[in-house]
């Protein structure tokens, strides 16, 4: 039987947004592991780490606090699942704040009630690499690999919020192994001692500080091309972005000539399991994963 | 200088660090900092930071309320939670980083220039009257928010970025005129009312 989540998109996953290629490959890496995904209806952004201007703290709560609020109601008894680590983040700090301060509690749930809604706070709120690793496990993902990603020479590039402040169960802070595990098992050989693997992009201020947050992306690109890598994978679509698209600009500040595609983790599960190009979101690539299609295309 | 910040400094004379307990989000943290700079030393931004934030701790147990609450610093944190899992103390830094900057806003004494500010503030706009971000919209004003000309090369310079963000199918043009949103709306924008009225009340009381 099917186990079954209760989604959370966010913002960027949603159709024609900046990581809707992400979703994609999702939709094909679930459907193979028969995980089934309960959109939280009419959920809203929860403002990532950027709300903080016009937002206040208990605005900004209760945006998180409204979403886990419908999937209580809607899709009850279900975990929470994020694709997102700024959406799984916010998601999961409000859950805890609001666990730890009876105030705030009563207080959002005062905001809520204009909505018709009431938390009960009961939820767990999931990073979908956490329901691959703790509910699937390493071997039965490996099981469904029918095109092994022979020949590929990854970095597995966690950045920061999928691995701070929380991060995944069993892992360090530091050296998290979890992502080159993901592609060791889809048959492809991880880049050993990646020293920028949880390194800041620059998150949200890559549109706002563009040189500041591209010198850090530099360093990023240049680590995984100094480790033989032939491509980077992520398990974030804030990361994903700022790793892919600035490289143009990069080269043409540092006099550097990369080129290196940029996907998730999710891309390689679904090629690995045999899914086509589109079905993996290989289409929307800027830099496009030849390697992968070559294997896609097969 | 605008009412609150006049009624917040009379409030509160010399004690910036009471102020700072009782306005800013996770405040009451700031006096169980012991200084050890691991916060500084692990901040990606860190050299562009005026005032990095064992530094800002500092001044506001000095009283330094002008210099810490107009200061760019905080404005530059990127929100990647280094500070936090090293700091001794568990300091929630990153929280106090946003809190520090919101009041500032409250205040109506933030660095009105400065790009983060400005970015933060149009993603919180886009936010609060759809309940989900409009990535092209958000770009489009970002481009442009330092006048005209100024935006028309930025985002010539970005162009290229756009373009291929499009032919990917990551980007929509259709966002522009309709684009992504929450259905009940009405309720969102109520809920949102309704906490910050809350929040507003708490703040004033305070004053
Ligand atoms: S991560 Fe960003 S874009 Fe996604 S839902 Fe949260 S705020 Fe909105
Ligand atoms: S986008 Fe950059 S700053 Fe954000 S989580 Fe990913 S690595 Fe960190
Ligand atoms: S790491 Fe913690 S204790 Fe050390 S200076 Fe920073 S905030 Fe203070
Ligand atoms: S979270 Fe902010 S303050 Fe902390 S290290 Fe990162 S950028 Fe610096």
């Amino acid at each position: 039987m099917a186990k079954e989540y209760s989604f959370y998109p966010g913002c960027s996953s949603q159709e024609a947004a900046s990581s809707s290629n992400y979703l994609k490959s999702v939709q094909s890496m679930c459907d193979v592991l028969d995980i089934k995904l309960n959109v939280i209806p009419d959920w809203n952004c929860c403002s990532a780490s950027i709300g903080y201007c016009g937002g206040g703290e208990l605005p900004r709560l209760a945006l998180s606090a409204r979403n886990i609020a419908l999937s209580e109601q809607h899709n009850a008894g279900q975990d929470i699942v994020a694709t997102c680590a700024a959406c799984w983040l916010a998601t999961k700090e409000t859950q805890e704040r609001l666990d730890h301060d009876a105030g705030l509690m009563a207080e959002t749930n005062e905001a809520l009630a204009e909505a018709g809604l009431k938390l009960k706070n009961e939820t767990k709120i999931r990073h979908m690499v956490e329901v691959l690793i703790e509910d699937i496990g390493y071997e039965e993902m490996g099981k469904h690999v029918k095109k092994p990603l022979d020949g590929i020479k990854i970095a597995g590039y966690v950045g920061c919020q999928t691995n701070r402040p929380f991060g995944i169960e069993g892992e360090s802070f530091e050296n998290p192994k979890y992502l080159d595990k993901f592609i060791e098992t889809m048959g492809a050989e991880p880049v050993e001692k990646y020293d920028k693997k949880v390194s800041c992009c620059g998150g949200a201020l890559a549109f706002s500080e563009p040189e500041k947050s591209q010198a850090l992306i530099k360093d990023i690109i240049e680590a995984a091309y100094d480790g033989g890598a032939d491509m980077i994978v992520t398990p974030c679509p804030v990361c994903q972005m700022n790793v892919e698209v600035y490289q143009d600009k990069i080269n043409a500040k540092y006099g550097t000539k990369f080129h290196i595609p940029v996907t998730y983790y999710s891309t390689l599960m679904s090629v690995a399991y045999g899914k086509n190009g589109k079905e993996s979101g290989l289409n929307g690539q800027i830099i496009k994963a030849e390697k992968l299609e070559a294997i896609a295309g097969k | 200088m605008s009412d609150i910040n006049t009624g917040m400094v009379e409030k509160y004379r010399n004690n910036f660090l009471k102020e700072v307990e009782a306005n800013v989000e996770e405040g009451d943290w700031v006096k169980m900092c012991m200084q050890c700079g691991v916060c500084s030393g692990s901040c990606p931004m860190g050299p562009y930071w005026d005032h990095p934030p064992q530094e800002l701790f500092m001044m506001i147990r000095a009283g330094k309320r002008d210099e810490v609450l107009t200061s760019t610093s905080m404005w530059m944190c990127t929100s990647c939670y280094n500070c936090i899992v090293r700091c001794p103390r568990e300091l929630p830094i990153t929280h106090i980083m946003h809190g520090l900057a919101h009041y500032a806003t409250r205040l109506g004494i933030e660095p009105k220039g400065q790009p983060t500010r400005q970015f933060a503030q149009l993603f919180w706009d886009n936010l609060a009257k759809n309940g989900r971000v409009n990535e092209l919209w958000l770009g489009v004003n970002l481009y442009f928010m330092n006048g005209l000309v100024e935006g028309i090369k930025v985002a010539m310079g970005m162009a290229g970025i756009g373009f291929g963000m499009l032919k990917a199918g990551r980007l929509s043009l259709k966002e522009l005129v309709g684009g992504h949103t929450v259905k009940d709306k009405k309720g969102f924008k109520a809920m949102i009312k309704k906490a910050q009225e809350l929040e507003a009340a708490r703040i004033d009381n305070a004053q």
